[in-house]
């Protein structure tokens, strides 16, 4: 298995499923209740034009969260792309 | 109350209570219900808006429908969301616990939205599910199975479209049922909690005399809430429920357990099976109309002059378009005043009722144009989505100062206006973010202030036509202090005063959607409403006192004189705090008086320095005699009053001083308390004497 990838560390228009992340803080939790858990499978769609914060898409809905967030996200690549 | 699924008695009109995900059509459902049968208010000690409207049965009874904030998850993380929580658990005093919940979600996006519904199922009530936007979910292919979850869950499930009122019969027909099922949606809490639930579900039960099911609802929140937001009509725990989730949580900890993850990953299993059920999926969507929009619309270029033309459209129809109806009003004002003192008789009742009553809201109305295209514009914006872009945009500028994207659009409505720019930091949900945009909104340079800048430069310039070089020059000097100002104030606000955890960027990116000009327009009336209703009585308040301190005492034989009078007297008491910055006690009476609102300046200036016929109810008032007139003002030792230097001081006050009545009324009413209004114009105020110190010594220093 490849190396421990983050969701900020992941490619515009690539897939992964959601293996962890920290089980306390705010942006966490409310993640978590936005419905990206472990299992879910998530696309990074774009960056900001500066950067951060980060677009994905998750359950057919559109998502934003700062890199500093997504850093701590550990995820594993889907099999296909796309 | 009732119990569940029973009518309400007779003499009670069924409650309901609209509830449903940010961007899922919630209030254009609520409007369509209600029509304009809507009272708008704000829940007691809460800066969050109450809205509660009359719906009518299929047999023409009223129903009371309250539209609650929506809410991503009954775990409160703003105060908007603790409102809807505590209204759906019965914990507000002020308004009844609901008979009924309308849940309504968006058919596109249905497995999130389901969290919120299945949180409301735990409550035991009966509810009324409605498929919202099921023509976008058709057309993205999608097939949702109304039948299907209408089994499944065992509530009636209405396929709505309420852009177009599509399905409003039907739910009215559900609404009007005497009898509405419960629903038999069953959900097994996961074995490592459940112990938990029961203990805290107990003592909620036996403590509070809450009826099974909301403890039972209210355990599991607390499960999943780890830092629960305590509003203000929230009725605290009791001790030993807070015992009780605290040794819970110490034993979990200490087995690794992660129990709120648990608990919403079960709630996303049990919803991933409902909507397997009920939702066929169409082909791989490939790239939807949203998607193509944002390309170009965050996009690292087109993105950046989109925003721009944006908000220079924006920004250009305030200023031409508001001035017609300022004008309009601005006459109507005056033939009111002309039509009052012909009725009543001369003497200081009518002088209180034209220049104190009239004069002063007179001021507050004539923004009001600019205020309602404002509010429409944000109304827009934010019914197309377009606002989370902005947001999205901005984020990565605005976190350098500690703040996140969606204080921008505040931040930039309040160039036009404060008001309605104070009044859009709604959607920042962090109340210390809030907190800190409000603070520094008014730091933005407004048009109000735009006529103080341009007499100053007028007055600043030798010879009769200024530069366009050095008036442009100016103006964006005088822009430039403000926008740094606010940068620097939240940024040093936010590491001091109203320190917190970073701002989150959490926020949902909805699809691109044709605004509904109804709801835009109506939320622009009600926005616009509460501003003169809560703002008016202050405004009314201080216009009243100040046009008291600016009458008396009459000078010599009667006659109004502003030198004689209080303002006078204060402009004289005030003339050694301001001589520091090259304001002499005449400017001090114009600091006075300008507070009703900054361009009063101008007219008053215009009194206290005796420039005959001007009249500053003229937009285009030609500026050159009150210009002669401060050319011509000296000190009582002969020095000119008015030199560069102290225009330049007399700016850059105005610049940053909170110089504006109604915008510390709407802070006021914002931040519920006085606490900050008052800390705001302290801090504004003393920055503003500060700065104009530093220049005007500095200047006098360096022989200007």
């Amino acid at each position: 298995m490849a190396p421990e990838l983050k969701l900020s560390e992941l490619a515009i228009g690539a897939s992964a499923v959601v293996r962890a992340y920290p089980k306390s803080g705010e942006a966490f939790l409310r993640l978590r209740e936005m419905g990206v858990l472990p299992g879910t499978t998530v696309t990074l769609v774009r960056t900001a034009p500066l950067g951060d914060p980060l677009e994905i898409k998750v359950r057919g809905y559109h998502l934003t969260l700062r890199r500093s967030e997504a850093a701590h996200v550990v995820v594993e690549p889907a099999q296909t792309a796309g | 109350m009732s119990a569940p699924g029973q009518p309400a008695g007779p003499s009670r009109t069924p409650v309901y209570a609209l509830v449903g995900n940010p961007n899922c059509g919630k209030s254009t459902l609520f409007n369509a219900l209600t029509g304009l049968k809507q009272k708008v208010g704000n829940y007691p000690g809460v800066t969050v808006e109450k809205k509660i409207g009359t719906a009518y049965s299929q047999h023409g009874l009223p129903l009371t429908v309250i539209d609650l904030p929506g809410t991503y998850s009954l775990a409160a993380r703003s105060p908007d969301e603790a409102v809807t929580r505590d209204v759906l658990l019965g914990r507000r005093a002020d308004t009844p616990q609901p008979d009924r919940i309308l849940c309504i979600v968006d058919a596109t996006n249905l497995e999130r939205n389901l969290y919120l519904v299945h949180q409301i199922l735990d409550l035991g009530r009966p509810v009324i599910l409605v498929l919202n936007m099921m023509d976008l979910a058709a057309r993205s292919g999608m097939e949702v199975r109304v039948g299907r979850l209408e089994h499944a869950l065992g509530i009636p499930v209405i396929a709505c479209e309420a852009v177009n009122g599509k399905g409003l019969i039907e739910l009215k027909l559900a609404m009007s049922r005497p009898d509405l099922p419960l629903s038999r949606h069953a959900w097994d809490i996961p074995a490592a909690i459940a112990p938990a639930v029961t203990e805290l579900q107990a003592s909620l039960a036996a403590g509070e005399g809450k009826s099974p099911l909301i403890a039972r609802a209210e355990a599991l929140l607390l499960l999943t809430d780890q830092d629960s937001v305590r509003v203000a009509g929230s009725t605290p725990l009791n001790a030993r429920t807070t015992e009780i989730l605290r040794s819970w949580q110490e034993r979990w900890a200490g087995q690794e357990i992660d129990w709120a993850g648990i608990l919403v990953g079960s709630r996303y299993d049990a919803i991933g099976v409902l909507a397997a059920n009920a939702v066929q999926a169409g082909p791989p969507a490939g790239r939807t109309t949203s998607d193509k929009i944002d390309a170009v619309v965050t996009h690292p270029v087109w993105g950046w002059l989109i925003l721009i033309a944006v908000m220079t459209l924006i920004f250009l129809s305030i200023f031409t378009l508001a001035e017609y109806p300022m004008d309009w009003i601005g006459a109507q004002i005056a033939a009111l005043t002309r039509g009052v003192k012909d009725v009543m008789p001369a003497g200081d009742l009518r002088d209180l009722v034209t220049d104190g009553a009239i004069a002063g809201v007179g001021t507050i109305v004539t923004f009001l144009p600019q205020i309602l295209i404002l509010f429409f514009f944000i109304g827009l914006l934010e019914n197309t989505g377009y606002m989370a872009r902005a947001a999205f945009i901005m984020d990565r500028l605005m976190s350098r100062v500690g703040l996140n994207g969606k204080a921008f659009i505040p931040l930039l409505s309040s160039y036009a206006c404060a008001i309605p720019g104070i009044m859009a930091t709604r959607t920042i949900e962090d109340p210390k973010d809030r907190l800190t945009t409000i603070l520094v909104a008014p730091l933005m340079s407004c048009s109000a202030r735009l006529p103080v800048y341009l007499l100053m430069i007028a007055a600043l310039v030798p010879g009769d036509r200024v530069p366009l070089p050095t008036k442009v020059g100016l103006m964006l000097l005088m822009y430039a202090l403000g926008t740094f100002g606010a940068f620097g104030f939240a940024w040093l606000f936010k590491r001091t005063l109203l320190k917190g955890a970073p701002p989150l960027m959490i926020m949902e990116l909805p699809p691109y959607r044709l605004p509904g000009l109804k709801d835009v327009v109506l939320h622009m009336i009600q926005r616009a409403g509460l501003f003169l209703k809560r703002a008016g009585t202050v405004i009314l308040g201080i216009s009243i006192i100040l046009w008291f301190l600016t009458t008396y005492p009459k000078g010599p034989g009667g006659v109004v004189s502003i030198d004689h009078s209080f303002a006078g007297a204060a402009g004289h008491a005030i003339e050694p705090l301001i001589k520091p910055i090259g304001f002499d006690w005449r400017i001090g009476i114009g600091l006075i008086s300008s507070f009703a609102a900054r361009e009063v300046f101008v007219s008053s200036t215009a009194v206290v320095f005796s420039v005959q016929n001007f009249n500053a109810d003229d937009a285009h008032a030609d500026l050159t005699p009150l210009r002669e007139a401060l050319r011509n003002a000296h000190w009582p030792d002969g020095r000119a009053l008015f030199t560069p230097l102290v225009c330049l001081s007399l700016m850059i006050y105005y610049v940053f001083a909170m110089q504006c009545m109604s915008t510390i009324a709407v802070v006021r009413r914002e931040t519920n308390s006085w606490k900050w209004p008052i800390f705001q114009t302290l801090y504004m105020t003393g920055t503003a004497w500060v700065l104009s110190f530093i220049v005007y010594q500095a200047g006098r220093g360096l022989g200007f």
